[in-house]
């Protein structure tokens, strides 16, 4: 309720009347950091990164061992599991964290891991579509991405793909909401800065499901997306939709070379 | 940086003269720019800085610590660094100067990030209860340039 407001205060950030400008030059991000491109790891606390990196007190694994379980579990009218059909998704999923969205060819639409969920569930298990942060969806979604665990973002742009990425980024650099502002403003051209008790991260994708301490759970890219536009007061889109799709291949391609961090911890 | 881009911002808009729309359309106060400045009143009104302070700090309205920094304002926490501290800023612009940014930043620098806090059309997909409203009412925007004005070096 209280998101109304532009940002939230920090949930237990310190307080911190006036703060200084950052200097970034002296840390050495490793893996996080390619180029200028910086995961939102980089941008994170040190305590939250602690969480992150240990995996015992990572919340976000209790969803991918949650997800691992329902990998094996028959569910729907097919009689099949996930595993049925995929096997050992170490071997078989292994780099579907790093390439997703991909344009797929057989529906003509650019598809993401959880909309190809559903289309699984649907066409071959003949089971029912999950909602989108359920979960069940966020476990299996969390578990696949996870057998791509450090390996670099690479999405493909041309092909299909060509004319979903420009409406990404048309999508990306637009103004909305009564607070008219785009993504661009917040996390290209403030990158870094703090807004309130928020430091701006680059907005990458690469940790998604990322569990979020606010929440005490984990959430899509698209209800972050959503959350980025009520922000700045403009009406979000659903998740799932295309024109979510097509911002999440310019998000994930403008993470290009970061690992991906599946499950994320961030505030 | 950011004082520059203001500036470079200003020539190509020197000499503009731009009217708003009609008050009853959009929900916003009519005023007229000269000098890339809101020489009159909102409201034909004074404002009171007192007032001014609360919208100022209000994080559903002014909200505008989440992105300057004021020193006189170190009670308060969380001031951000998105825009320049506002100290002192009231010696560097005049008073219409500072109205027209509080309005609409955007008539001196296109690619600012600051929100126009009077306006109403033209905007994107605005959420439906803010649809056709501005972010602070003329008054408000008054009020708060009268606190602004205190800002001074
Ligand atoms: C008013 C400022 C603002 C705007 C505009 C904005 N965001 Fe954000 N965004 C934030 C804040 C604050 C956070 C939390 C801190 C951070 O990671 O930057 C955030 C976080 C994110 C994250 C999570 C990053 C991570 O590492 O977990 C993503 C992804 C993101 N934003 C994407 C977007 C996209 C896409 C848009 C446009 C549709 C957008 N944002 C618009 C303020 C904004
Ligand atoms: C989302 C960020 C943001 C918010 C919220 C915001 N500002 Fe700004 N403001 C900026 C930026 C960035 C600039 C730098 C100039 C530019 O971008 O055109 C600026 C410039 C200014 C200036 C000119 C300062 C100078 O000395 O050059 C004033 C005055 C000002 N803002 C007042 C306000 C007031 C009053 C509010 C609240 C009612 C407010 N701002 C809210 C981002 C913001």
């Amino acid at each position: 309720m209280k998101r109304k407001a532009l940002v939230l205060a920090g949930v237990g950030a310190a307080a911190l009347a006036v703060p200084s400008v950052m200097t970034f030059a002296a840390e050495d991000f490793g893996k996080y950091q390619v180029g200028d491109t910086r995961s939102g790891y980089t941008f994170a606390k040190v305590e939250t990164r602690a969480i992150q990196d240990d995996d015992f007190e990572n919340p976000g694994m209790l969803w991918v061992e949650h997800g691992e379980e329902v990998w094996e579990t028959v569910d729907g009218k097919a009689g099949k599991s996930c595993k049925s059909c995929h096997a050992d998704a170490s071997d078989t999923m292994k780099n579907v964290g790093s390439t997703y969205p991909v344009f797929a060819k057989d529906i003509g639409k650019l598809e993401n891991v959880e909309n190809r969920i559903n289309r699984c569930r649907t066409d071959n298990m003949k089971a029912k579509p999950w909602k989108y942060d359920s979960r069940d969806m966020l476990g299996v979604v969390s578990y696949v991405k996870r057998q791509s665990f450090g390996q670099p973002m690479n999405v493909k742009i041309d092909g299909g793909a060509a004319s979903w990425f420009k409406k990404g980024e048309e999508f990306y650099n637009q103004r909305r909401g009564q607070l008219d502002m785009a993504c661009k403003h917040c996390h290209v051209d403030n990158a870094g800065n703090m807004i309130r008790a928020n430091t701006l991260s680059q907005g990458q994708g690469n940790g998604f499901p990322t569990y979020r301490l606010k929440w005490q759970k984990p959430g899509s890219l698209h209800r972050r997306f959503r959350g980025c536009n009520k922000q700045v007061r403009a009406k979000p889109y659903k998740t799932g939709t295309d024109e979510y799709l097509a911002l999440e291949l310019y998000v994930m391609w403008r993470g290009q070379g970061l690992p991906v961090e599946t499950p994320a911890v961030r505030n | 940086m950011n004082t520059r881009r203001i500036a470079l911002g200003g020539i190509a808009l020197a000499g503009l003269v731009a009217f708003a729309a009609s008050a009853t359309l959009s929900g916003a106060a009519e005023y007229k720019v000269e000098d890339e400045a809101i020489k009159a009143s909102l409201t034909g009104k004074a404002g009171d800085a007192g007032n001014g302070k609360k919208v100022f700090l209000n994080r559903k309205k002014g909200n505008c610590l989440a992105c300057h920094v004021v020193a006189s304002l170190k009670d308060q926490p969380f001031h951000g660094q998105v825009g320049p501290p506002l100290d002192g800023t009231a010696s560097r612009w005049k008073e219409g100067e500072l109205r027209l940014r509080i309005v609409n930043s955007k008539i001196v620098n296109k690619d600012t990030i600051m929100p126009a806090f009077h306006r109403a059309e033209g905007l994107h997909r605005v959420l439906k209860k803010f649809k056709g409203k501005t972010v602070l009412s003329a008054q408000e925007v008054e009020d708060v340039l009268a606190y602004v004005m205190t800002m001074k070096e």
